[in-house]
């Protein structure tokens, strides 16, 4: 047990669990932003769903040991990305090609995981910059208070949904968030089978299967993140 | 009737581990389309030592696909622009006349040129040796109907087993991995009886191995099992991860 995290195949194992773990705050983070979609379809002005949510989020108590373990994830997931790429081209040796790279048949997102990486890592300093920094107070914003029904009672909190739709006002903006969960999608879809092979998860029976899974996954995350963006600016 | 065509060959020359290589282009005439891609590097070799010139220095044993002693990196492919055949089995009917043909050795880390296209590939008997073999006394040879195996594990271990070591997994990988190769092995053994009781001890002995030597981590790209002339599976090495992982889990 003691050197497995040394080992190749336990380095990947920490990359494997980590995306996986990324992956399912994703989805948690994506029915949120769904909130967003329902409160425009139901004309729901005041954002009532969207803001009951984010304070759900934002109030109870599992938050304090889930967000920083979220960080950890990250974390866990960028370093051991950066461990991997750095050993990797080190095996790989100084003489490349030069009759290039003729492989047919290898998926594009495989072989450019770190640079798909890092523009969702840009996206994300961006993300974080427009709304966690706001909502949590670090950055100053004008949203007011306002009153939403929560499991049963009224509740007052900050007007979030009016911050996500001042913000997805701007063209560009939602330009880069279309950018972001486009890379984030090729990122998923081999992200997601690779996790699972790397656990040892998967045979021939179900490589097609997982990889199936993988692009739906890829799909309806980066597609719901998108589609919910892009209705923001064009309806709500 | 026999076809002909003339060719261009830009082929890596390199005197020694320590020196610097550089390619050096070569023009041959009347190749024979049915001829095999190392018979036309023997052509060469024989033009080059009629003109005073030190020959090409290549691998190759056995000639018919089954050693994995030849390499070389074709126009940017392992064993050149044919599916599932190795160097020597590639015949000169898949290039064009005129054509030029880029001949470089593999290129990994773990895998240092020695001479030319020649590299040092001892680093997968060095994996082998740490404990890709059965070492159980089997004894007198057993009713085969003693140890019953499904004819599914069977043929799954006699796929795994066709790996020739040839390195081409190495070759094409981008992260320099071995994994391939490495999983081949496992598991044929550990699809089998006699293998199986080591199974945990082989995987831990020959991961540590592979990472000893400097081979890469695998990114589940591919493209070893797209240029592997025995067509070795990747659910080998979701097979070999299990295997390895449950052999620390263990510890």
């Amino acid at each position: 047990m003691s050197n497995l995290l040394t080992s190749s195949i336990g380095r990947k194992l920490l990359m494997s669990i980590s995306g996986l773990f990324l992956i399912l705050f994703l989805f948690v983070h994506l029915i949120l932003n769904s909130f967003l979609l329902l409160d425009g379809v139901f004309g729901l002005e005041t954002g009532q769903m969207f803001n009951a949510g984010v304070h759900f989020m934002g109030t109870n108590p599992l938050i304090k040991v889930i967000e920083p373990t979220l960080a950890l994830g990250f974390i866990v997931h960028i370093i051991y990305s950066l461990i991997l790429t750095f050993q990797n081209r080190k095996a790989r040796g100084t003489q490349s090609y030069a009759s290039g790279n003729k492989t047919s048949g290898v998926e594009w997102a495989s072989e450019n995981m770190l640079v798909l990486g890092i523009a969702i890592f840009s996206f994300l300093a961006v993300h974080i910059l427009n709304f966690y920094m706001k909502m949590k107070g670090f950055i100053a914003w004008e949203g007011g208070e306002v009153e939403f029904p929560f499991f049963g009672t009224m509740a007052k909190g900050e007007n979030a949904y009016a911050l996500v739709n001042e913000t997805f006002k701007s063209m560009p903006i939602v330009l880069l968030y279309i950018t972001g969960s486009v890379a984030l999608a090729f990122h998923l879809a081999h992200g997601f089978w690779s996790s699972f092979q790397t656990i040892g998860w998967n045979n021939a029976t179900w490589m097609p299967r997982l990889k199936f899974i993988s692009n739906f996954v890829a799909i309806i995350l980066g597609g719901g993140f998108a589609v919910i963006a892009l209705a923001q600016y064009l309806f709500f | 009737m026999e076809k002909t065509i003339n060719i261009t060959l830009k082929v890596w020359r390199q005197n020694g581990p320590k020196k610097k290589g550089r390619f050096e282009t070569y023009k041959l005439a009347n190749v024979s389309t049915d001829s095999s891609f190392l018979e036309m590097l023997d052509m060469v070799n024989e033009q080059l030592i009629n003109e005073y010139k030190e020959p090409v220095a290549f691998d190759h044993d056995c000639r018919e696909g089954i050693c994995g002693m030849c390499s070389l990196y074709i126009n940017g492919r392992p064993h050149g622009p044919d599916d599932d055949v190795t160097t020597c089995q590639l015949h000169m009917r898949k290039f064009k006349d005129g054509q030029t043909i880029t001949i470089e050795p593999w290129r990994s880390a773990a895998f240092p040129v020695i001479k030319d296209l020649i590299v040092d590939r001892r680093a997968f008997d060095k994996i082998i040796a740490a404990g890709g073999y059965v070492s159980v006394n089997t004894g007198g040879v057993p009713d085969a109907n003693a140890i019953a195996i499904p004819k599914v594990d069977a043929d799954e271990a006699m796929d795994s087993a066709s790996c020739i070591g040839c390195g081409a997994c190495v070759a094409a990988c981008k992260n320099g991995s071995a994994m391939l190769f490495v999983s081949a092995k496992v598991s044929h053994l550990a699809m089998l009886p006699q293998g199986r009781v080591e199974g945990a001890r082989r995987a831990k002995a020959m991961v540590a191995k592979m990472d000893e030597l400097g081979f890469g981590n695998c990114t589940n790209t591919g493209a070893c099992e797209v240029e592997c002339p025995k067509n070795i599976s990747l659910s080998n090495i979701a097979r070999l991860n299990r295997e390895f992982l449950y052999a620390k889990l263990q510890d």
